[in-house]
Order: structure tokens, then C-alpha cells, then sequence
């Protein structure tokens, strides 16, 4: 049986309301994607819907309490809550790098978790 | 008072307008530039939208906040630009005399030969929407919400109804969620979302969060803290229908209600500011009514991209720059006429167009099939297809130089229906 999947590419601000047509788990006809990576983003969302997960992470010392983080890549949809439960036990020391590994390998998916900004530490200095 | 310091350039407010325009200023040839900033850090509003989905169009990459704001730190900071932060601009003259203070100078008068202003935008409050009921604690703006959670560590509550579907609603409808807090619903008064529908769609709909059209909150219940929100559908005049009203036991109100251009130091400098916009009325070259004042960002109006930011941020630090250095650019200037389906046009002046323009429009009501155009001195100058167009969505239209266009042309910026447009939808099938 033929069914219609109605989808909203989230890639860029354009928002292209897209159709995807499929019989069995077969892709027949993408349609109303107004460039490549929405036909990408459709066959994903149908077979595999992936999100970037993006939170915070405790750090000691730092000049701020908290790290904002975010996956390298984005990672099955329906382990995103999870991630942020895993992540919101992780606890940092500052300094921290921007783009520096926060956490590999986010429960199996291959992804690995990096920090999104520089964090210097607390000077007590001054 | 002489001894006062004369920078070439200050930079008012360092959020990804100041720091681009910092930036172009220092690379346009300006020795001494000087970045403002009351916050201690550097960023502005980006250090809190830890989500991604910044700079597709500046670095052809989707970035969080916090990674768009340090690419733009790190620039700035070898770029040789002074960063004066935890300093705020107390005053700003016509004349560019500026008081600031900060805790180890104390305050101090500066004199600079020119001015950007990037103050960026502050959010609408209850009080400028009117909700009826108690003044309970627990009633809170979504972007500072946001800071609490992100920056600080807090969370403002467990049972969370949120009252506006601007981007930042939407956004930290999720971000409660994922924060172990429930959000009962999203409310918005239009009969359509006030965000991006990327946002409906990542930020509600995958967490099953309903949003509710064409509703308000008609009364806030609680005497110290928020314990009840009443909602309501509303009619046709915007309207609470009596009948419809339903108890929603919260203990807090998260409002998303809109944004208005931070303009108070430019209203003491006299600055003209546009009453659609509620920022500076500026030209193609992004300099104000008052001469040396330059502004770009979200003080100017609010862009719904912060890539749309940093472009009027390079315009205006390069043209502040060609000011100190080569003398007044701005000659006489015309209005630009917003036409048919256009609410506001900035730049809204424009003096020449030698070397090309830059216009952000905002459409009057979302319409599907159209071209966006500017008409200059009578010719058409700009024309594209848009499949659709929606009041949130800011629309850029980017024209080359107007070849011969030493005199002031008048400009209009229009969308127009399709032409054929119908037809093709048909050809198309239904989207
Ligand atoms: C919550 C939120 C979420 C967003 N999400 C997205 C998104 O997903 N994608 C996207 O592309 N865009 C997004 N945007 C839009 C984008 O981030 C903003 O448009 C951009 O940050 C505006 O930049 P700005 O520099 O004009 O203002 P701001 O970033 O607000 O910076 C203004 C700075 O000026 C300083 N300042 C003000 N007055 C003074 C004074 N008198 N003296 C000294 N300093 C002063 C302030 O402290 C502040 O640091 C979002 C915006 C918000 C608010
Ligand atoms: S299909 Fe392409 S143009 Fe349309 S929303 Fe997706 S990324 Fe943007």
C-alpha cells in the first residue's frame, strides 16, 4: 500500500514542507524540496531520524558553572532525551577548549560529545 | 575638557553586531577601535542559544550560539581591537561624547570620531502585553529563562506554560522538556506561529508539546508564586471567549512576546528612529540620521538570522571607517517606499547606490508563489522567485551596483504575486 509522509525539512530557515511517497518501506517520490539536502534530510527522517543534541555540562573552577556541548554529529532522534540525562552527570574542571571532547562516544552511536565555547578558570586574582 | 580620549571608532555592545563591526572597522584601516561592552564577556545574546543553527549562510555551517560567537572572539581578539568589558555607555551626545563607567575607571568621558551602535534588543515584558491577574513570582521571559538554565544553573520551574510561539519559545519549550521540567502547552494569540516552522517542528512536535492557536492567557492565578495560568481560544478581534476558558495549574509562566531594538543611548544622541521598527532609521551604508553614528544588528531591527546581523555589522564597521578616514560620505538621501505586502524596509533611506545595497523586508502577511523586487529610479534592479514568504522570515535582497546612479534614485521594495505562479502550482500537484 502506497503512503504519503508529510515532512518539514529543518535544515535551513526556508522550512520546505516536503512530501515523500512510499509503499513497504520503499521510497517512491520525494517531492517539494526546494535543494539536495532536503531530499537527504526526507529519506533520513523516513528511515533514520537523526538530531544534533545540544545541553550543558557542570564545570568546576570556571568562570561560568556551566559548558554548553554538542554532539559532533547529530544522533538518532529517539535517543536524544537519554543523551541529555547521560550528560547532565558529567562534571568538568576548567579550562576547557572549545571544540574539546566531553564525552566519547555518546551510548553507542559513534558520536562523540564536544564542548561548544572556550571556558577559562576563575582567576581569583584581581 | 580636552584630556578626554578620542578613539577612532567605539563600538557600542559586543554580541556577533559588535564584534563584526569591530572587526570590519579594524580591517577597513582603523588603528584605534574600541569594543564596549557591560557584560563580562564577549557574545552577547549567542553565549545562551547553546542550540545550533547559526551561520548556514556566513560559514556554510550549522553552528550552536556559544561556537559562532567564539569564532568571531577569537578574530576579534587577535585582531588588535580594544575590549573594554564589565563597562557600560551611560550617555551618548549628538556631538559623540560618550560617558562610561566601569568599577576600576570609575566614569569617564570619551570623544571618538565615529560610533557603531550593536546594543542588540531587549525582550517585551507582561506588562507590555497586559495579562490580567496577580504579580506573583514565576512570571518569566523566555530569553532570560534561558540564561538562567544555560548560563546559571537555575531552573524557573517544574510546570511550565509558555505564552508566545516566537523562536525563543519554541526553543526553550525543549529545553525545559529535556530538563526533566513538563511544559504543558505553548499559547499564541495569531492563528499562526510567531517562529521559524523549523522550530514548530524540532522543538514541538518531536517532543509532543501542543501548541495552541489562537489562544492567550487571559488570567495569571497565585499570590506569591504563579500556581494557575486561566487560557482561552480568542475570536476574531483577539478577544478571550469567556466560554472556552480552562485552568492550567503551572508554577511558572514563561513569556516569548516579542523583542524591541535596545535605542535608549540613541534617543539621547537624537537619533531618528523608525516607528515600525522602533530602531534607527539608517542608509544603505548603515549610518544614522546623526552623522558619525553608525548601527547595524538588532538595535537597528530584529533579524530573525544572526548572519543577516553580521552582514549590516561589516557595512556599517567598513563605512564607519571610511568616515574617519576619507571624510563624510552621506549626501542627500530618499526614502525607500515600501510597496505592495512590504511592512518595513531597512535600510530606509538610501543615498546612492554605486556600489550596490543590502535591503531586509518583512512581509504584511505570508503569502505563497511571489517575487520579491526593487524598483530604483523606475527600473527594476532586483527581482527573485520566493516560494514563500512569512512575517517572522526577515527577506534579503542583495543588489549589485546600479551602474550611473550618481543622482538619488528612488526605490521602491515590493512582493509581487508570481506571474504564471498559479498555474505552476497546479503543474506542481498540492505541497
Ligand atoms: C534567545 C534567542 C535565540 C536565537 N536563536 C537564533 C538561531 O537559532 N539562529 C539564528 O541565526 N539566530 C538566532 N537568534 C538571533 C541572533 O542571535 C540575534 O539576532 C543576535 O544575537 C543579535 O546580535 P546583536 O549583536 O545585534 O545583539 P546582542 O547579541 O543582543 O548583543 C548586544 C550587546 O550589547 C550590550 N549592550 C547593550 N547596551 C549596552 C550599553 N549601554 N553599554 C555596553 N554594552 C551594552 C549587551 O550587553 C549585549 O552583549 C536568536 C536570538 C535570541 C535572543
Ligand atoms: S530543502 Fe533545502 S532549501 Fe528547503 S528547507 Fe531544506 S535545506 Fe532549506
Amino acid at each position: 500500500m502506497k503512503n504519503k509522509h508529510e515532512l518539514v525539512c529543518i535544515n535551513c530557515p526556508l522550512s520546505c514542507g516536503i512530501e515523500l511517497t512510499e509503499e513497504d518501506g520503499e521510497i517512491l517520490e520525494i517531492s517539494g524540496a526546494d535543494c539536495k539536502v532536503g531530499l537527504k534530510y526526507a529519506e533520513e527522517e523516513f528511515r533514520d531520524p537523526r538530531r544534533t543534541v545540544s545541553t550543558t555540562v557542570k564545570v568546576e573552577g570556571g568562570v561560568l558553572p556551566l559548558l554548553p556541548v554538542v554532539s559532533a554529529s547529530p544522533i538518532p532522534k529517539s535517543l536524544v532525551t537519554e543523551a541529555v540525562r547521560v550528560l547532565a552527570k558529567v562534571a568538568l574542571k576548567a579550562p576547557v577548549a572549545d571544540g574539546q571532547v566531553v564525552y566519547r562516544d555518546i551510548l553507542g552511536t559513534g558520536v562523540d560529545i564536544v564542548s561548544s565555547r572556550r571556558l577559562e578558570a576563575e582567576t581569583t586574582a584581581g | 575638557m580636552s584630556g578626554a580620549r578620542k578613539p577612532q571608532c567605539v563600538v557600542v555592545g559586543a554580541g556577533p553586531a559588535g564584534l563584526g563591526a569591530a572587526l570590519a572597522a579594524r580591517e577597513a584601516g582603523l588603528r584605534d577601535v574600541m569594543l564596549v561592552e557591560r557584560d563580562f564577556e564577549l557574545g552577547g545574546i549567542l553565549p545562551q542559544c547553546i542550540h545550533d543553527g547559526f551561520g548556514s549562510m556566513v560559514f556554510g555551517q550549522v553552528l550552536t550560539g556559544p561556537q559562532y560567537a567564539q569564532r568571531y572572539i577569537d578574530r576579534v581578539e587577535k585582531a588588535g581591537v580594544e575590549v573594554k568589558l564589565n563597562t557600560m555607555v551611560l550617555e551618548m551626545a549628538p556631538d559623540r561624547r560618550m560617558t562610561l563607567v566601569n568599577s576600576r575607571e570609575g566614569i569617564y568621558d570619551i570623544e571618538p570620531a565615529s560610533i557603531v551602535l550593536a546594543m542588540g534588543c531587549r525582550e517585551r515584558t507582561r506588562h507590555q502585553v497586559m495579562i490580567p491577574g496577580y504579580r506573583p513570582a514565576g512570571v518569566i521571559c523566555a530569553g532570560a529563562a534561558q540564561r538562567d538554565i544555560n548560563i546559571d544553573g537555575l531552573m524557573p520551574g517544574r510546570r511550565v506554560v509558555i505564552l508566545g510561539s516566537g523562536d525563543i519559545g519554541l526553543i526553550m519549550a525543549r529545553r525545559f522538556t529535556l530538563e526533566g521540567a513538563e511544559v504543558e502547552g505553548v499559547y499564541e494569540l495569531m492563528d499562526h506561529p510567531g517562529g521559524l516552522t523549523r522550530n514548530v517542528v524540532q522543538c514541538l512536535h518531536d517532543y509532543d508539546i501542543p501548541l495552541h492557536l489562537s489562544h492567550t492567557v487571559a488570567f495569571i492565578h497565585g499570590r506569591k508564586r504563579v500556581e494557575a495560568v486561566t487560557v482561552a481560544a480568542v475570536d476574531g478581534n483577539l478577544k478571550p471567549i469567556k466560554e472556552s476558558e480552562r485552568l492550567v495549574p503551572c508554577d511558572a509562566l514563561v513569556l516569548s512576546v516579542g523583542l524591541i531594538p535596545e535605542n535608549e543611548l540613541s534617543k539621547q544622541a537624537g537619533v531618528e528612529l523608525d516607528p515600525v521598527t522602533s530602531g534607527p532609521v539608517v542608509d544603505e551604508r548603515m549610518e544614522t540620521s546623526v552623522e558619525g553614528i553608525f548601527a547595524c544588528g538588532n538595535v537597528v531591527s530584529v533579524f530573525d538570522l544572526v548572519d543577516w546581523v553580521t552582514r549590516t555589522a561589516e557595512t556599517a564597521g567598513r563605512a564607519a571607517a571610511e568616515y574617519v578616514l576619507e571624510g563624510r560620505k552621506r549626501g542627500a538621501v530618499v526614502r525607500v517606499n515600501p510597496g505592495r505586502n512590504v511592512k518595513f524596509v531597512v535600510p530606509q533611506v538610501v543615498g546612492s547606490l554605486d556600489r550596490g545595497a543590502d535591503f531586509y523586508f518583512r512581509v504584511e502577511h505570508p503569502e505563497r508563489a511571489v517575487r520579491a523586487m526593487v524598483l530604483a529610479g523606475g527600473g527594476e534592479v532586483y527581482s527573485r522567485k520566493a516560494k514563500m514568504v512569512r512575517p517572522p522570515e526577515m527577506v534579503h535582497a542583495g543588489i549589485d551596483a546600479v551602474a550611473g546612479s550618481g543622482k538619488v534614485l528612488d526605490v521602491t521594495v515590493e512582493v509581487v504575486e508570481e506571474e504564471g505562479g498559479a498555474s505552476k502550482k497546479k503543474k506542481r500537484g498540492r505541497r
